[in-house]
């Protein structure tokens, strides 16, 4: 059992409107340790931010409309500056188009800590969800 | 106002000054769409000043005097031939001489004009150019805006194959590392959930199979005396398991038999997609009443839903191809978007058009006329010697 890599702990919130990809990082999320929320839309998972006690949220793009992720971004963090939120598309493989968080300047504009590109594999995103966790923490 | 820039070519000043007077106040109205044209005139005294101009400032139409001081007006069309110009040349020609005539045609030249010409001729000439270059840039653009069309139709479509593969991909792969423990119910979703996607990615290539067969008209149409009530029977049939597992009733509403002469199989397409998307967008204990009526030579199918509905921008575009209206109410519904643009299709090969009325959380009235008997100009693939090789082949 030493072998095992440590569960790993906190509530995830999955925000996505295609409903298998929010099955399949719920069932390999909480496989690792997390408890997880999902909506799927950001008109649903607007309450669910501010009601619940989460540490970090997962956020597409492209849901109602194509910027609904930014948009969610935005109001999360005017109520949680601090909650660190990740922002996953599949725009860059649909449209070309490429977004990166990577500046200070583009960071504050997006208002996502970090952005990823589908298909996410579990091991990069839990990866990344402890790494903002403990930024998170350090600062607090 | 459209213009259109002439380039006159040409060593004498006279000539040069009479082409550009002509033109000044010359408008020519292009024929078929009406549009009227006015002209810009630019000059050059020679062939190699010419060729200048036509790369720095590309004319529409080159009037071009075949003998030039230096090179002349065959050499400067054979200059020309090698990049592409969307341009049309009118000769100049002092004495008309066969061998020139040949040589310009050989090299692209539209028309020829012969010195000494009147005004009249001129304008003449310029109209007839001018209406085969714009008729002829129309016919490029509705080209180009074909393909275009048919690339995004290919991108869009490419992504929503892709789509379901990626959901079942994605189960199959946590089922093989073993990724979701041991929880058979979690299993058991993943599983449900996969065939899901499988069935509507199943849906979407039938219909994908269906709409390109009524458009390339490659599928034997079989006309002959169809009783519409029947297949309407039938679809209900069909729909019949899933209306009654959310409570909704589907009534049938014809007096007396509905005949017209069709394609039993585009007409059960019709039906099918109508009844089912009554179904599938209605709301659980709603009620779906289907319409068959004759009048006139026209045939009307009517069918009603008590379902979500959709504003008016919603229902101005739902005929085209993978329209679908994506909100919280049709997150759950499977299907392809091809369904309204098939029958649209399907009513164009009858000479007749669907179209909708709905209201939000009211419901919606498809309406499909078709005519009873379409007659000769209906597009029939009757069989003939090749296509009953291909057949048999």
């Amino acid at each position: 059992m030493t072998s095992e890599t440590p569960k790993q702990t906190g509530t995830v919130l999955l925000v996505d409107d295609d409903a298998d990809f929010l099955l399949q990082q719920k069932i390999l999320l909480e496989q690792a340790g997390f408890t997880v929320l999902t909506a799927e839309s950001s008109k649903e998972a607007g309450p669910i931010a501010e009601r619940e006690n989460i540490d970090i949220a997962i956020v597409d793009l492209m849901m109602e409309d194509v910027d609904s992720g930014f948009a969610l971004c935005y109001h999360i963090k005017q109520n949680k500056p601090n909650l660190p939120i990740i922002m996953v598309t599949g725009v860059q493989s649909e449209t070309g188009i490429e977004f990166d968080a990577g500046t200070d300047e583009e960071r504050s504009w997006v208002k996502a800590d970090v952005m990823l590109t589908k298909p996410v594999r579990v091991e990069q995103l839990t990866a990344e969800i402890d790494r903002l966790m403990r930024i998170a923490q350090a600062q607090a | 106002m459209n213009a259109l820039r002439v380039l006159v070519v040409d060593d004498e000043l006279g000539m040069r000054l009479s082409v550009a007077r002509a033109l000044r106040d010359f408008r020519a109205t292009i024929p078929h769409i009406n549009t009227d044209y006015t002209f810009t005139v630019d000059q050059a005294e020679t062939g190699e000043q010419a060729l200048q101009l036509i790369s720095a400032t590309p004319p529409d139409l080159l009037l071009l005097d075949q003998k030039l001081p230096g090179i002349s007006g065959l050499d400067v069309l054979e200059s020309m031939n090698g990049a592409s110009h969307d341009l049309l040349t009118i000769m100049i020609t002092a004495y008309a001489s066969i061998e020139t005539a040949v040589a310009a045609t050989k090299l692209g030249a539209f028309d020829f004009l012969s010195k000494p010409f009147t005004p009249a001729e001129l304008k003449n000439a310029i109209r007839k150019a001018s209406a085969q270059l714009v008729l002829m840039r129309q016919a490029k653009e509705l080209q180009a805006e074909k393909r275009r069309v048919r690339f995004e139709f290919i991108r869009v479509l490419g992504h929503e194959l892709k789509a379901p593969l990626n959901a079942v991909g994605g189960y199959l792969q946590i089922m093989q590392q073993g990724a979701a423990g041991n929880d058979p119910e979690t299993r058991q979703q993943m599983i449900d959930r996969s065939l899901i996607r499988i069935e509507h990615m199943r849906k979407l290539i039938q219909d994908l199979l269906d709409m390109t067969r009524i458009e390339a008209g490659e599928r034997r149409r079989e006309l002959k005396e169809i009783d519409l009530r029947e297949i309407a029977h039938r679809s209900i049939e069909t729909m019949q398991p899933d209306a009654d597992a959310r409570n909704i009733t589907i009534a049938l509403h014809a007096d007396q038999p509905i005949t017209m002469h069709g394609d039993m199989t585009e007409l059960e397409i019709v039906l099918n997609n109508l009844v089912s998307n009554a179904v599938k967008y209605n709301k659980d204990g709603g009620s779906v009443d289907v319409n068959l009526a004759c009048e006139n030579g026209t045939i009307t199918i009517t069918v009603t839903d008590t379902g979500i509905g959709m504003t008016e921008a919603e229902a101005e575009s739902l005929f085209n191809d993978f329209v679908r209206i994506r909100n919280e109410k049709t997150r759950n519904i499977l299907g392809s978007g091809l369904g309204l643009s098939i029958i649209s299709k399907i009513a164009d090969l009858y000479h007749g058009r669907a179209t909708v009325r709905s209201q939000v959380d009211q419901g919606s009235t498809f309406t499909v006329e078709l005519t009873q008997h379409p007659g000769e100009g209906i597009r029939d693939d009757r069989p003939n010697a090749n296509s009953d090789v291909a057949e048999r082949n």
